[in-house]
């Protein structure tokens, strides 16, 4: 495995090329080991710039019911924190692409933030971003992120005023997530005007690349993230419900999950449209 | 935000971004009303003309003389809606309007904490929605009427265990999407900050009372003070008054469900581990990764994986001691305030008046003065109840 491209490297190669960055999510182990990671392995092979992989946990706040689902689903077949890591080790001999973690702090607070820090860089992964710890709770975890060379990934939203996004700038490394919708994860069919504001707004407080997620669905959704100024977008749960709805032919759902990545990917490429005519 | 909330190391706000402002929001709502006048005025009003405040510290006779203590019980029972709920839901409910919010969520278990938003929600006209996991609006069907007559929607949830914790954490994926209309009315002592605080505040009318009625009636403080632990709101009501008094020893007693040490227990404080569940550092019952375990008790009430910070502080610091009484020692509980002094308690209450039993059992704790918290009746209990032992 040739080195590990780290976020910033990702974010350029993809800006040379004028794209956009497509970051495609899944829960590790959704809805079993071997077929979330070949699921994974297709999220790459069609046209993935980087990954979002999340943990299950069994009370995700943030999350709708999509990837409630997928918590369950991966939970079931057996998931642990343990081979959570072995999966991301699997993934990590298969690509060089920037690996990122979504987790809630209970799993990392159960195994102690350093051991859990340690075990994600020694399974490759580039960053993490904890769900529900805001910088009021960071505590020493910036410190034990920059010991593993791990970044620390934040969200800003709507609702965060530019005060705290100055404030979250400085903690974060590796991309910013910008939380498109006032809401929890899910597939929507419209993206609101607000998300396209908050873009141009953090645009303004800091040079970290950006990443929208959540509700981002549509090849055009991304189109207009991508013109608002953002560096990439992060799909969930319009993925997630292509695996649920084809728990039972898991040929079909690699095909269709690897048609709709290519179809997402290739948004990337035409994102500032109007510059173009 | 002014403060993070924190109860020695527990506590917190450990929540998306996407709440921290409305987190803020509340916390400046919550300091500048109550030291406000008329905020208070009006809450005060209401608790005594609507709830019907004050209770009575009532000392229980028959039951003294049968276990050889002397035992007061303060009568949250006899409050508007049969527990003391309603002390927190007329005032988080006030804060709401205060603050121009156009709707109240509010999770529940058995019901209580819902019927008793509910009627808040129908008091001062604000459009109430309950969330209620699919298990308990089944298990509950008299108190999913109770509520939808006072004009409130029951939504039922689906996801996780279909309980409590499910609710609560349905109540929170509304509550990050409708922030700017919606106030989120939690109902015990937890949550991320300023809910374990404001919470508790709010029931310290409880502890207020008690510690002026045990003075008029005794001169002295009591021994010792027990309530039921699920959340914790009913007990640190009561504690609240008297953390600072250490002579008094203060009991929390938790549902131990089948057996305390099987998975199928309440018992959080007893049996659980630190972690981080609902935006607050504290006791939890989890497996060795942190995913949380569904609790078990016959009391809804408290039958909860987490367990407010405060208490996980209490008892770390052992100011506060925590134990657990089996399903069928409350049920015992139940029967013997029942047929001692003709007061049916709530099963959660019978938690605590089973472990008084107990403790006067021991030889070293005759004749002391026990004040138990009689957080709620058994009304809501009777069709299980009948069930459990036969009517």
């Amino acid at each position: 495995m040739c080195q590990i491209e780290s976020y910033q490297e990702m974010f350029e190669r993809v800006k040379e090329k004028g794209e956009g960055a497509f970051i495609p999510f899944i829960v590790v182990g959704d809805p079993d080991f071997e077929t979330s990671l070949e699921i994974v392995k297709t999220y790459a092979d069609s046209g993935a710039d980087a990954l979002e992989l999340g943990f299950p946990f069994s009370d995700p706040l943030a999350d709708g019911p999509t990837v409630q689902a997928a918590d369950k689903r991966s939970l079931s077949s057996g998931m642990t924190t343990k081979r959570g890591f072995e999966f991301i080790k699997c993934i990590r001999e298969y690509t060089n692409i920037p690996l990122g973690l979504l987790v809630y702090y209970n799993l990392i607070y159960k195994m102690g933030e350093d051991e859990f820090y340690k075990a994600a860089m020694e399974c490759g992964l580039n960053g993490i971003l904890v769900a529900d710890l805001p910088p009021e709770e960071v505590g020493i975890l910036l410190d034990t992120a920059d010991k593993y060379g791990l970044d620390q990934i934040f969200m800003a939203a709507q609702t965060t005023t530019n005060e705290r996004l100055e404030k979250i700038a400085e903690m974060c490394t590796g991309f910013l997530y910008v939380v498109a919708v006032m809401g929890v994860t899910g597939a929507r069919s419209e993206l609101a005007d607000a998300t396209v504001e908050l873009v141009s707004r953090v645009r303004c407080h800091s040079d970290l690349p950006l990443a929208v997620g959540f509700g981002i669905s549509h090849p055009e959704h991304i189109q207009n993230v991508l013109s608002a100024g953002s560096d990439g977008a992060i799909v969930a749960s319009a993925l997630l419900n292509i695996i649920e709805e084809n728990l039972e032919n898991k040929e079909v759902m690699l095909q269709k999950v690897g048609s709709f990545c290519r179809q997402l990917k290739e948004a990337t490429r035409h994102k500032k449209i109007e510059e173009l005519v | 935000m002014i403060s993070k909330g924190k109860f020695g190391k527990f506590g917190g706000v450990f929540v998306p971004e996407l709440l921290i402002p409305a987190l803020e929001e509340l916390e400046a709502a919550y300091l500048k009303y109550k030291d406000d006048d008329e905020f208070n005025n009006e809450l005060n009003y209401y608790l005594k003309e609507f709830a019907g405040r004050p209770t009575a510290l009532y000392h229980a006779e028959n039951l003294s003389k049968k276990l050889g203590c002397k035992i007061y019980l303060k009568r949250e029972d006899m409050l508007h809606t049969g527990a003391h709920k309603i002390n927190n839901t007329l005032a988080q409910g006030l804060l709401a309007k205060y603050m121009g919010k156009t709707r109240l969520i509010a999770e529940t278990g058995a019901g209580q904490h819902g019927i008793a938003t509910a009627v808040v929600g129908a008091l001062l006209g604000i459009p109430t929605e309950v969330y209620m996991g699919s298990e308990d609006v089944e298990r509950q069907k008299l108190n999913v009427f109770r509520m939808e007559l006072s004009n409130a929607a029951v939504l039922p949830v689906e996801s996780g265990s279909r309980t409590l914790k499910d609710a609560i954490n349905e109540a929170m994926r509304d509550w990050i999407t409708n922030l700017k209309t919606t106030h989120y009315l939690i109902g015990s002592t937890m949550g991320p900050h300023p809910y374990p605080t404001m919470v508790k505040y709010f029931q310290s009318i409880i502890g207020q009372e008690t510690k002026r009625q045990i003075m008029e009636k005794e001169g002295r403080l009591p021994d010792t003070i027990m309530a039921c632990v699920g959340g914790g709101s009913n007990a640190l009501g009561i504690f609240s008054e008297f953390i600072g008094d250490d002579e008094v020893e203060l009991v929390g007693v938790e549902g131990g469900g089948h057996d305390i040490k099987s998975h199928r227990t309440g018992a959080t404080l007893t049996m659980g581990t630190e972690g981080v569940l609902h935006g607050s550092l504290s006791y939890v019952l989890q497996n060795n990764d942190g995913q949380i375990n569904e609790a078990h008790s016959v009391s809804a009430g408290l039958d909860y994986p987490g367990v407010g910070p405060e208490h996980a502080y209490l008892k770390d610091t052992s100011r506060a001691c925590y134990d657990a009484v089996t399903d069928q020692e409350a049920l015992e509980g139940f029967r013997l305030l029942s047929k001692t002094e003709g007061i049916i308690p709530a099963l959660e209450s019978a938690h605590a008046i089973a472990y008084a039993k107990k403790y006067a059992e021991k030889k070293e704790n005759k004749g002391k003065i026990i004040i138990i918290n009689l957080s709620g009746r058994g009304d809501k209990d009777m069709d299980l109840v009948s069930r459990q032992i036969g009517g």
